[in-house]
């Protein structure tokens, strides 16, 4: 069944049962999906082979070895066998959930994703959420008062924030607060009794990474929302909304808005699934407990199964997000649907 | 309507202030209980480096074989004083009349933390691990590589038969642990073997207690401890992986000990209010690697060096071209020691000092003259030629990581610039310069080491037997192989009488200064700061002008007093104000603005 494209079919009910369209859709986007993330299993094995440097060389830098024990540390690592027999182990881990295990920590790589996993979630998110709420806000109000005042000095400051690297502006912060926050970490080494307390701790410890995150990012929601309300601001549907005799904060509220949300909502899921690239530095700083540490951490040997792991893991809920957008986009944005 | 707009925009400010007010709470807490605990007994330490196993027989980082070093006693580790070997689980050690057979008497005050003796059999079972099984033997194996056969005789008596006569059987950097506790392991790489049932009882001065990988480590002072009381009832090493942080940490009283500072770092603490800052003359050279045309154990040709630097004249000149003054002085910033051999002057004994004729000293004119007489003339450019007319041009090999390694490239391309060689310099990220000159992939390389109490280790790394094997594992530093040394390297570590050996040392030293396969450009102070507010007393080693941290040996913590009325830890106490200044901050911006934008809002009506 194939619909006009001019049609408005946003407000027709029997769009949304149409089954074969959407199972095709759907079908199309995760086959697409699952090409990508074999796509990055292998990239993931060969791109970090590439790094230079020889993990033994790093595990044992000073001290006293002797040519046995590196044969020995070579062949536990299985670097003595040749590089595709080491990618169809890794291949046959990998459909087993098995990521393998660590050089340096000799601990199963699943179990140091499971355990970052969920630190950076809480900062990345955190960040995120206030970061899209204070950015839409800003955006919004900027682009209805477009060239005020209070557009310039917003999207200066914006601009100026956004350009800042992460990790000097996370130490400016640090040492602007004078030990009020505390510089590492995400709990203390000796964390209060009861759970409201530590939830405290924790929050506490937050502070500063993620105000760090959300300066540099929130910038990005605001020039999005602000320009594609710029967009919005000479349609025909406004003035309409006008002649009715609508307040002008309704107007800007209930039409304006909403159909400027579309592309803010791609950048939203892109951002979550990129958490790590944004949060190394930051966590790197601040040595929050998370993936992005745990990337940088490894490069240093180069730890290749947990780099590998990581990737695999950032790549595909990059992915899996991507997917989430799209199938999204289609409930959302009733011009998907129809095309 | 007008009441509802307001109340949304108060819940996003609300949404941004929430970490603001959530810490407000808090943080009286934290502080409160920190001094519930007893606050002043507690001593944390900024650890800027990771751990990668408390298993001390596969703890391969110098983090890990520090905090080791803290809980597990040693055989007869260096004094505080000078070093020299003192007594540890041995508390008499001798060697036989033809140097094979040593025989150590065991402590009869060392106990372990769960209050059994140590005994030889300990020994004689933490020895034989690391002799038997591969993966036992990966942090300390090199130790017990010549070890023949251990007994014990009897309860008090250890007896270890060397292959070879080995000086440096006094300088075993093994920590003994309980039989009792390990023997049922099979698998030594088994993550169990990381955890507390195995970690958690020694014999040094503190016991781990608790450990989160990569966030910290808790000790507590061990009880039955042989040398008596230790004044920290509590050492933590907390993870930072941010220098800067950990130096901001100190500063707000978060922590009391920060070690590895940059000279920068170090002038910013220096004096700050309650701190001490502590340059320690170092067990650590920085040197400059010539690439004396690198070969493996077979001799065939590996890597890339620059043809010229095979000539031992090259290598000298280059290293007459370099002004070690200007560099201690302009690059580390004062805080370093003028070069001389292998073994840094903090271990006085086998340390080499060159004459003043022999001595490598900016001599420009010197280094002209060794270059002309090598064949290498000037050409009209000021650069020199070899034989075939091309220009004389080296790379130069550094980490862009490293401030030292930057900023002394910038003068050595300088310095042999001047004398005609023509140098690029080729600034890289660590593993890069790992894998290059681990594969004699330079001509000239920054590079450094830490030496040990003995001088065997850094010896050891520039006989023939360490270049490259067949299945490239190499343990030298800088492809250095010439059997008049290796000659020497023998004979000192067969002579037991400290001061014969001493002088075959410092000759070893002379041969390898002479060859300059690398030439040592500074030994580089470690750099220290603490909180003399709260902590105090802490022994250096060596006495009076070495570390506190990162010693070989536990003197340092062990030996900290906390200071009457100090200060304690948690939130300093401009905290509040501060997050009181801050949350009025942002509610009155945020007021002004709802306010203005109503205000605007009703304008528009």
């Amino acid at each position: 069944m194939t619909t006009s494209p001019t049609e408005q079919h946003a407000t027709d009910p029997d769009e949304r049962r149409d089954g074969t369209s959407a199972t095709r859709y759907v079908a199309g986007k995760v086959g697409g999906a699952l090409v990508s993330l074999v796509f990055v299993v292998a990239l993931g094995f060969f791109l970090f082979r590439m790094i230079p440097g020889d993990p033994l060389v790093t595990m044992t830098r000073e001290r006293p070895t002797d040519p046995e024990q590196l044969a020995h540390l070579r062949e536990r690592l299985g670097l003595d066998r040749p590089v595709w027999q080491q990618f169809l182990d890794y291949v046959a881990g990998l459909l087993q959930g098995d990521f393998g295990t660590s050089y340096m920590y000799r601990r199963p790589v699943g179990d140091m994703i499971a355990e970052r996993v969920w630190p950076t979630v809480l900062l990345v998110g955190t960040a995120t959420v206030l970061a899209v709420l204070l950015g839409l806000w800003l955006g919004v109000r900027a682009a209805w008062r477009r060239g005020g005042t209070f557009d310039r000095t917003q999207t200066g400051i914006a601009l100026a924030l956004w350009s800042m690297p992460q990790f000097w502006l996370g130490l400016l912060l640090l040492i602007a607060t004078q030990g009020v926050f505390p510089s590492r970490g995400m709990t203390s080494v000796d964390p209060p009794d009861g759970f409201a307390a530590q939830a405290l701790d924790v929050a506490w410890h937050l502070t500063l990474p993620c105000l760090t995150l959300l300066l540099v990012i929130y910038a990005q929601y605001m020039l999005v929302m602000r320009s594609s309300l710029l967009e919005e601001m000479g349609a025909d549907y406004l003035r309409t909304a006008r002649a009715k005799g609508l307040r002008d904060d309704l107007v800007r509220r209930r039409h304006a808005v909403p159909n400027a949300l579309l592309p803010t909502m791609t950048l939203i899921f892109l951002q979550f699934g990129m958490v790590v690239s944004g949060t190394v530095t930051v966590e790197a700083v601040f040595s929050w407990p998370g993936l992005g540490l745990l990337t940088y951490e490894s490069l240093r040997g180069p730890d290749l199964p947990v780099l590998q792991g990581v990737f695999v893991i950032l790549a595909g809920s990059v992915i899996v997000m991507n997917l989430l957008a799209d199938l999204l986009y289609r409930v959302v944005d009733p011009r998907v649907r129809a095309s | 309507m007008r009441i509802v707009r307001p109340r949304r925009g108060r819940a996003v400010l609300a949404a941004l202030l929430t970490p603001l007010l959530v810490a407000g709470p808090l943080a009286p807490t934290a502080a409160a209980q920190e001094s519930d605990d007893g606050d002043s007994s507690v001593l944390r330490v900024a650890l800027v480096q990771e751990i990668d196993h408390l298993n001390p027989f596969t703890a391969s980082f110098s983090s890990s074989a520090m905090i080791g070093r803290m809980t597990w006693e040693f055989m007869t580790p260096p004094s505080a004083d000078d070093a020299t070997p003192t007594e540890g689980v041995a508390s008499e050690w001798e060697s036989s009349e033809d140097g094979l057979t040593w025989t150590y008497t065991i402590n009869p005050d060392v106990t372990w933390s769960d209050g059994e003796d140590v005994t030889s059999e300990d020994v004689k079972f933490t020895f034989e691990k690391i002799m038997n099984d591969p993966v036992a033997a990966e942090a300390n194996g090199s130790y017990v590589e010549n070890f023949e056969k251990v007994t014990a005789p009897d309860e008090d008596t250890v007896k270890v038969r060397t292959s070879e006569p080995q000086a440096s059987m006094t300088a075993l950097d093994i920590p003994i642990v309980p039989e009792h506790i390990w023997s049922d392991v099979e698998d030594f790489s088994d993550p169990k073997t990381d955890t507390l049932d195995y970690v958690g009882v020694g014999s040094g001065p503190f016991v781990i207690t608790d450990h989160q990988p990569n966030r910290f480590v808790k000790l507590e002072a061990n009880e039955h401890f042989w040398r008596g009381d230790v004044a920290v009832d509590e050492l933590q090493f907390i993870r930072f992986e941010n220098a800067d942080a950990a130096v901001s940490a100190l500063q707000s009283g978060e922590v009391d000990f920060v070690n590895r500072l940059t000279p920068a770092q170090f002038e910013t603490l220096k004096g700050s209010d309650g701190i001490t800052t502590n340059s320690a003359n170092g067990r650590r050279f920085s040197e400059l690697m010539i690439n004396p045309g690198a070969k493996t154990q077979d001799g065939k040709r590996i890597g890339n060096g620059h043809p010229a630097l095979r000539d031992e004249q090259v290598r000298r000149a280059i290293a007459y071209a370099i002004d070690p003054k200007t560099l201690v002085d302009r690059v580390l910033g004062g805080y370093g020691q003028l070069p001389g051999g292998l073994v840094p002057p903090i271990y006085d004994t086998f340390h080499y000092e060159p004459s003043e004729e022999d001595k490598y000293t900016h001599d420009p004119a010197r280094a002209n003259r060794l270059l002309d007489e090598a064949g290498y003339e000037k050409g009209p450019d000021g650069v020199r030629r070899d034989e075939n007319g091309d220009p004389l041009e080296l790379r130069l090999t550094g980490r862009s990581s490293e401030d030292f390694d930057v900023r002394a490239a910038d003068f050595v391309a300088g310095w042999l610039g001047d004398v005609g060689i023509r140098v690029t310099k080729n600034l890289a990220s660590d593993n890069q310069v790992d894998e290059q000159t681990t594969a004699a992939n330079y001509d000239l390389a920054l590079s450094g080491w830490g030496t040990n109490p003995d001088p065997d280790y850094i010896l050891a790394k520039q006989t023939c037997d360490a270049l490259p094997t067949s299945e490239g594992n190499s343990t030298s530093s800088a492809f250095f192989c010439d059997p008049a040394y290796d000659k020497l390297y023998r004979q000192q570590l067969a002579e037991m009488d400290t001061d014969e050996r001493a002088k075959l040392v410092k000759q070893a030293q002379e041969l390898y200064y002479r060859a300059a396969p690398s030439v040592v450009i500074g030994y580089e102070q470690a750099l220290e700061a603490y909180r003399s507010d709260r902590w105090d007393g802490f022994p250096r080693q060596p006495k009076g002008e070495g570390v506190i941290m990162e010693q070989t040996g536990y003197w340092g913590f062990a030996g900290a007093e906390p200071v009457e009325g100090g200060a304690g830890g948690g939130m300093p106490t401009g905290a509040w104000v501060a997050i009181g200044a801050v949350a009025l901050i942002v509610v009155a911006g945020g007021g002004t603005m709802l306010a203005r934008r109503k205000g605007s809002a009703e304008d528009r009506e």
